[in-house]
């Protein structure tokens, strides 16, 4: 079997998230450097604030000023900081309960190193120089060792309040599409099209997904099909998809190359577009470096009967 | 219709740090077979299909779409997924099988974490706003978790790694595990918990057949009943709850049936030593409980098939006659935040 | 002991639009739980257990959602669970909060399904690129065209019958507050002269992208007795499956639908669903597949469906009537599409749906698919309890 195949996949968005008035409360305090709790009908104060009672389940919007310092109620020392965590450097996480506060925030606390740092110990927040309405508005906590700062009493209104973040998040995968379609990359890179026949009922996968869908069996026997197809059926795209270099109006088709039992899809080129039609047959054209054919065009050849591939619809 | 319902059939692959020459299909067929076969059964006798999976861990959508491809659906199945642990697909499929719906039903699960980096991926389970932008890896938050303890007194880290180690060694019987027999301590990866305090991050599938009454006892020599099965959750942020305690678990325990009767056997979906230790208090285990004789997810981790694994490899003993009454748990988010307790019985000897 | 009879005493829906940007996630599905339980006059308290759906976890860009939902959902003590069968979900969540009430294992479930868009872009969400494959040659809409394009071939259906469900479903809509798309002005002119999209696809035949959430709560019949307002009853509810794509696929009426409807009528006495089903939510994301499935869930043979659309069957005053809110083409938040088609047929049979009412309807189908038509669910819901 031939070696196996892998590539950097990628998935990332700027996720685009609209917070909620508690939330925004929250979020705006931060850039204005005042720390919003919430409070519960049964008078906990909740740092930082939700939206709903984790207890009771009730909706909660009664927002009260915590003060920037606290005290660690617990820690985990992290030598090695990965992407996107609040310090490059190693630091601790921490839950930590502000003053005023009944429940803890995490976050991170820059120390010097594991000995100085220990549950119970006091901290306060050491604020981000640009801020921007996010939890990153706080950088760290840091070590102090002063009294409780006083709240200064504010009522959570805000002008211009934040109403959404913008959530960066990427995650990088390595992708391996497994033996059946290594096998179909590997013909194709010689521009041949091959499938695999299921043990069972006989049909040919192209391309081959490693089971035959219909009777749950490893296919393995190899089955090279086309490179002449009919178009079973198609659309004609009049809008430019994001992403690819296609001018429109194109044709978008299902395929059934000679040989398969399904269709697979492709674009027909080589013909004007409002003259492709079901039955039209058609032949893979490769171009230099292309991976897939870049496009299928007619052979010449009579249309296909309707019934040689209405089962293929 | 209260029917009794038990595991009847279990198997799962060799669990391993990477499968990148397999898809999932791939992967995850051969363990179909093998579980079916086990009973005699097709695809077209089950009466009920339920997967559980989950889009993140190899970063592709609708992952559980082409894994139907191994199941051979055709002529049309009655099937169903959830984006769980496969424990909870067990639950779902348990619940039709209660209904009198279907008689038997397979459920299976897979997790390929070889493709991305597990630790980051778990973040994105974070609420999006307060904890998800700071990135706190699963290990940073168990770590949080593990300090509680040791702060409370609980545990300390000898302790913990005699969990791992127990663990590893257990798993020295068990041919599907990934970490087996002695494996060093390790440094600390988030202190206070070392690499042998947290599991081998790798690839693997489970599946599991269920099946309703005398159907059972026509599959399955000594059934593994299920006397009682029940899932509970607890609020998302963990700066609100307890650390060192499961409440969750322990009302979950208790619907289930499981402080009726003592339990010989228990296996904990305990990602982390640390785990263990709140689980064993949560569940009242005693000392004379077998906890873990598989080597328990410190031995293999197929993330999201690792609490069905865990019922599974209860039920099994159950069936080779190992065990009488056994205790299988699975758990999902953030420090224990969701926790499911099943209690199993074998019919008496 | 046969199961527990299964009532619909709640539902909520958000106003669906394209962006809501006045609320986070929770309080998006809060809205339609709470709206839920008013419905219903039930507290969080009274709710034994969550079940809850959505389509991929990429759309929000948050991994098992449901887990920084309990809170919001009341589900904190509670059984929470989570599905995902594609675009089926909607429909295959209320079908598993449901046995949860027929197999006795709880008395009162809350279910909801969402999706919230805005926080990325859909098209994003649903062709991540995958290395060595080869790009997606056209958006959705062209994924499904070419299987509108081999109906038409099959059936002979003339290309305009598109253009009139499109019409008719965003006519419904406008009697419909929750409805995405309100257009005020719309004409079957303007719907012909919209651009063709994907050829034989319209602009005003596909689906809009929207936020929203609906919830429902089901319950017993003690639940039910003790309900201010009228129950529907659960007569019939099933999933049914098949491969992606596979060899002999009949993707124009695929077999799974056609069991899964089955499966439903038989549970539910139906012999001539035509003749005894008064109505349908059918999960229409693009015009054309009304007629598609009017023959694949048995309303019309093979090759007729699209002759009950034309002859206005399918209108809300018609004999059949298909998609009284506005349907999938009024509004579509992925995840809850599906539960939405059971929702409102639930209401329909209640006699609580408002405008878009259809006067004595007794017994409504609510149908959603997904997948590369491959996932179905389906629930049919009566006014009366069932007979068994």
């Amino acid at each position: 079997m031939s070696a196996v195949l892998k590539a950097p996949l990628t998935v990332e968005f700027p996720f685009t998230r609209s917070v909620g008035p508690v939330q925004s409360a929250f979020l705006t305090g931060l850039r204005e450097r005042v720390i919003l709790g919430v409070r519960t009908g049964d008078g906990r104060t909740l740092v930082p604030p939700v939206e709903y009672d984790p207890v009771t389940a009730e909706e909660i919007r009664d927002l009260v000023e915590v003060a920037p310092t606290g005290t660690v109620t617990t820690w985990a020392w992290n030598h090695a900081p990965r992407r996107g965590q609040p310090l490059d450097t190693p630091f601790a996480w921490v839950l930590v309960r502000l003053d005023g506060a009944d429940t803890a925030l995490l976050h991170a606390l820059d120390a010097p190193g594991p000995d100085a740092v220990h549950t119970g110990m006091r901290v306060r927040v050491r604020w981000a120089g640009e801020r921007s309405g996010a939890v990153t508005d706080i950088a760290c906590f840091e070590p102090y060792d002063g009294d409780p700062a006083e709240p200064t009493g504010h009522s959570g209104e805000f002008a211009d309040a934040v109403t959404g973040i913008v959530a960066r998040a990427r995650l990088d995968y390595t992708y391996s599409p497994g033996r059946a379609t290594t096998g179909y990359l590997h013909a194709l890179a010689g521009h041949r099209m091959v499938g695999e026949r299921c043990p069972s009922c006989r049909k040919v996968y192209v391309p081959p997904r490693g089971a035959c869908p219909t009777c749950g069996v490893a296919t393995a026997e190899q089955v090279e099909v086309g490179p002449g197809g009919t178009v079973t059926t198609f659309c004609i795209v009049n809008i430019k998809a994001k992403n690819l270099d296609i001018e429109v109006p194109y044709v978008y088709a299902h395929i059934a190359l000679d040989g398969a039992d399904l269709a697979l899809h492709g674009r027909i080129a080589g013909i004007p577009y409002d003259q492709v039609r079901m039955g039209l047959r058609v032949e893979p054209v490769w171009t230099e470096g292309g991976r897939y054919p870049d496009h299928y065009r007619p052979t010449g050849e009579p249309d296909a009967a309707y019934d040689t591939y209405k089962e293929l619809l | 219709m209260n029917r009794e319902i038990a595991v009847v059939a279990f198997a799962q692959s060799d669990h391993r740090r990477t499968s990148d020459e397999s898809s999932e299909v791939e992967m995850l067929m051969p363990v179909l077979h093998e579980v079916l076969e086990r009973t005699g059964l097709k695809t077209a006798d089950i009466g009920f299909t339920c997967s559980g999976s989950s889009d993140y861990l190899a970063g592709r959508a609708f992952s559980f779409t082409l894994a139907l491809d191994g199941v051979g659906a055709w002529p049309p199945i009655s099937e169903s997924h959830v984006e769980m642990d496969g424990a909870w697909a067990l639950y779902e499929a348990w619940v039709k099988l209660r209904t009198g719906d279907a008689d038997t039903a397979l459920v299976y699960s897979y997790g390929k974490s070889s493709p991305g980096s597990v630790r980051d991926v778990l973040t994105r389970q974070l609420d999006p706003y307060y904890m998800a932008p700071l990135w706190p890896d699963s290990v940073a938050l168990a770590a949080l978790q593990a300090q509680a303890l040791i702060d409370a007194g609980r545990t300390d880290e000898p302790a913990l790694a005699a969990v791992g180690a127990r663990s590893r060694a257990d798993a020295g019987t068990n041919p599907h595990a990934q970490l087996r027999g002695s494996v060093p301590q390790g440094d600390y990866l988030v202190r206070p918990l070392r690499t042998g305090d947290c599991p081998p991050i790798g690839d693997g599938a489970a599946a599991v057949i269920l099946a309703a009454g005398e159907r059972a006892r026509d599959l399955c020599e000594r059934p593994a009943w299920i006397r009682g099965i029940d899932h509970r959750v607890e609020a998302h942020a963990i700066g609100v709850r307890d650390l060192t305690d499961s409440p969750s678990t322990r009302l979950a325990a208790e619907r289930a049936g499981a402080f009726e009767r003592p339990v010989d056997t228990a296996e904990l979906h305990a990602p982390f030593s640390s785990q263990e230790v709140v689980l064993r208090e949560a569940l009242r285990l005693g000392d004379s409980v077998r906890v873990n004789p598989s080597g328990g997810a410190l031995a293999a981790n197929p993330v999201m098939a690792a609490g069905l694994i865990r019922i599974g490899e209860a039920a099994a003993r159950i069936h080779r006659g190992e065990s009488d009454r056994a205790l299988a748990h699975a758990t999902s988010g953030p420090c224990l935040q969701q926790n499911l307790v099943a209690v199993l019985e074998g019919d008496p000897r | 002991m046969s199961k527990e009879p299964v009532a619909v005493i709640g539902v909520g829906q958000t106003k669906h639009v394209a962006a809501r940007r006045d609320v986070s996630i929770a309080g998006l599905v809060r809205e339609a739980a709470r709206r839920a339980l008013d419905d219903a006059e039930l507290t969080w308290a009274d709710i034994d257990a969550v079940v809850i759906g959505k389509a991929p976890d990429f759309f929000e860009g948050v991994m098992m959602p449901e887990l920084y939902l309990a809170d919001a959902l009341g589900a904190v003590g509670k059984p929470l669970m989570r599905v995902h069968t594609a675009g089926s979900v909607g429909g295959s969540t209320a079908l598993v909060a449901a046995g949860l009430v027929a197999a006795r294992v709880h008395g009162t479930v809350l279910t909801l399904a969402f999706e919230k868009q805005s926080e990325s872009n859909a098209m994003w969400g649903l062709s991540l690129p995958i290395p060595f494959q080869q790009p997606l040659l056209a958006g959705a809409g062209g994924f499904f065209a070419p299987h509108v394009r081999a109906y038409m071939r099959r059936s002979g259906a003339p290309d305009t019958v598109g253009s009139l469900v499109a019409y008719k479903n965003r006519r419904n809509a406008l009697k419909n507050p929750y409805a995405h798309l309100h257009e005020h002005d719309i004409t079957l002119e303007k719907v012909q002269a919209s651009p063709m999209l994907w050829d034989p696809i319209r602009y005003s035949e596909t689906c809009p992208s929207s936020d929203g959430a609906c919830a429902m709560v089901l319950t017993d019949r003690a639940g039910a007795a003790r309900a201010p307002r009228p129950a529907a009853w659960m007569h019939g509810g099933a999933m049914r499956s098949e491969p992606t794509l596979f060899a002999g696929k009949d993707c124009v009426s695929p077999r799974a639908g056609r069991d899964c409807a089955a499966d439903v009528y038989r549970q539910a006495g139906i012999a001539d669903p035509r003749r005894e089903i008064d109505a349908v939510e059918m999960y229409v994301p693009f015009s054309w597949y009304e007629p598609m499935w009017l023959e694949n869930l048995g309303f019309a043979a093979e090759g007729e469906g699209w002759k009950l659309t034309e002859a206005g069957v399918t209108e809300l005053d018609g004999d059949l009537p298909v998609d009284m809110s506005g349907g999938v083409l009024s509004t579509n938040p992925i995840g809850a599409s599906g539960m939405i088609r059971f929702a409102e047929a639930a209401l329909q049979v209640r006699g609580l749906a408002g405008e878009h009412q259809v006067d004595g309807a007794r017994r409504v189908l609510g149908h959603a698919y997904g997948g590369g038509s491959q996932f179905f669910a389906m629930w049919l819901v009566g006014a009366e309890p069932p007979s068994s």
